[in-house]
């Protein structure tokens, strides 16, 4: 068994509450978000950065991953986020086949049949 | 943690076999490894989502009360299970097996209870008529834009993410019953390693619940809710 199995969990259980509270108050601000009527761009950017900071608290502090060695964070982080970022290759195209959909400059002419039913 | 590890220093020693360079074990290290695979699955479907999102007309229909409020609780039951569980693993570490079973089992409750106010959830969608690639009739009228009607394809996003979360969810719960079955004969590495897993699933849900409930809030009342 490696030496580490006997190490002290680090981290008391009041840093744990703290924690625990700090991601409730931050998913409160989320719920007043949907509650606002905020423009979509403005809500995507504070929800995904609000959303980042929470994943970073429960890797860090519930998962423990502050407290281990630096070449296990340098292993498992930076690919992980890389990776992540290049699936964003995909949205040029999405936006060109929003593009592709016909805009009708004035209300259409007739109305659309409603979508089919199983 | 030692001073060298902080500086992150690579002693060359480390790599020669019989020591771990990593200082967990492998059990410890498979499940790091495993969940960085899993968050790829969790990222692409995201971002699949936004993909799709982005390139069409996207119907918002849940209202911030009953859906939003709802899906809070949700949320709220999933962090709370992921503190019983650092309680249970903290319990675990000063040796008090009784009080790590305690504590898991503690998790398994606020898991099963989101698993059950989940489902509640989805059967109220499915009765209004959502299903994965059909919108509810007054949906599709309420949210077309002109004269583009919304996409079906909310459904099939909405079950396919939720779905696979909830999937986790309830291996994690079957998981964590083993856990707590067996906690006597494990090792405090093992449980510390069932906790990584649950934690995940709560990761998960950070991401799942503000883009897929928050981002697809009623906003101007369409349904008249």
């Amino acid at each position: 068994m490696s030496e580490h199995a006997d190490e002290h969990f680090a981290g008391s259980n009041k840093l744990f509450i703290s924690i625990w509270g700090w991601l409730v108050a931050l998913t409160l601000v989320e719920i007043f978000l949907a509650y606002k009527t905020l423009p979509i761009q403005i809500m995507l950017t504070i929800l995904l950065g609000l959303s980042i900071i929470k994943a970073a608290l429960i890797v860090a502090y519930f998962m423990h991953l502050k407290f281990e060695r630096l070449s296990l964070i340098l292993t498992i982080v930076p690919m992980l986020v890389i990776c992540i970022c290049l699936l964003m290759v995909f949205f040029p195209d999405s936006f060109r086949s929003s593009g592709l959909r016909y805009q009708f400059k004035e209300s259409p002419p007739v109305a659309p049949a409603p979508a089919e039913e199983p | 943690m030692s001073t060298e590890a902080r500086a992150g220093h690579f002693p060359a020693v480390d790599w020669n076999g019989g020591a771990f360079p990593y200082r967990v074990g492998h059990r410890k290290l498979g499940m790091w490894l495993f969940i960085v695979s899993d968050s790829l699955t969790f990222s692409a479907l995201l971002m699949g989502y936004a993909y799709l999102r982005a390139s069409n007309n996207w119907p918002t229909p849940f209202p911030f009360y009953p859906s939003i409020v709802f899906s809070s609780v949700m949320t709220f039951c999933l962090l709370s299970s992921s503190l019983t569980m650092v309680f249970g693993v903290s319990a675990s570490s000063r040796g008090n097996k009784a009080g790590a079973r305690k504590w898991i089992l503690a998790t398994i409750f606020f898991g099963l209870a989101f698993i059950v106010l989940h489902l509640i959830e989805w059967k109220h969608l499915i009765d209004e008529g959502l299903r994965p690639f059909y919108l509810p009739e007054h949906w599709a009228k309420v949210f077309t834009l002109n004269g583009t009607p919304p996409t079906a394809l909310f459904g099939a996003t909405f079950f396919t993410i939720t779905g696979l979360h909830m999937f986790h969810v309830a291996s994690g719960a079957v998981y964590l019953l083993v856990v707590a079955a067996r906690v006597n004969k494990l090792k405090h590495e093992d449980i510390e390693i069932s906790g990584l897993y649950w934690h995940f699933v709560d990761l998960v849900w950070m991401f799942v619940f503000p883009l897929i409930y928050i981002m697809s809030v009623d906003m101007h009342g369409a349904l008249g809710h």
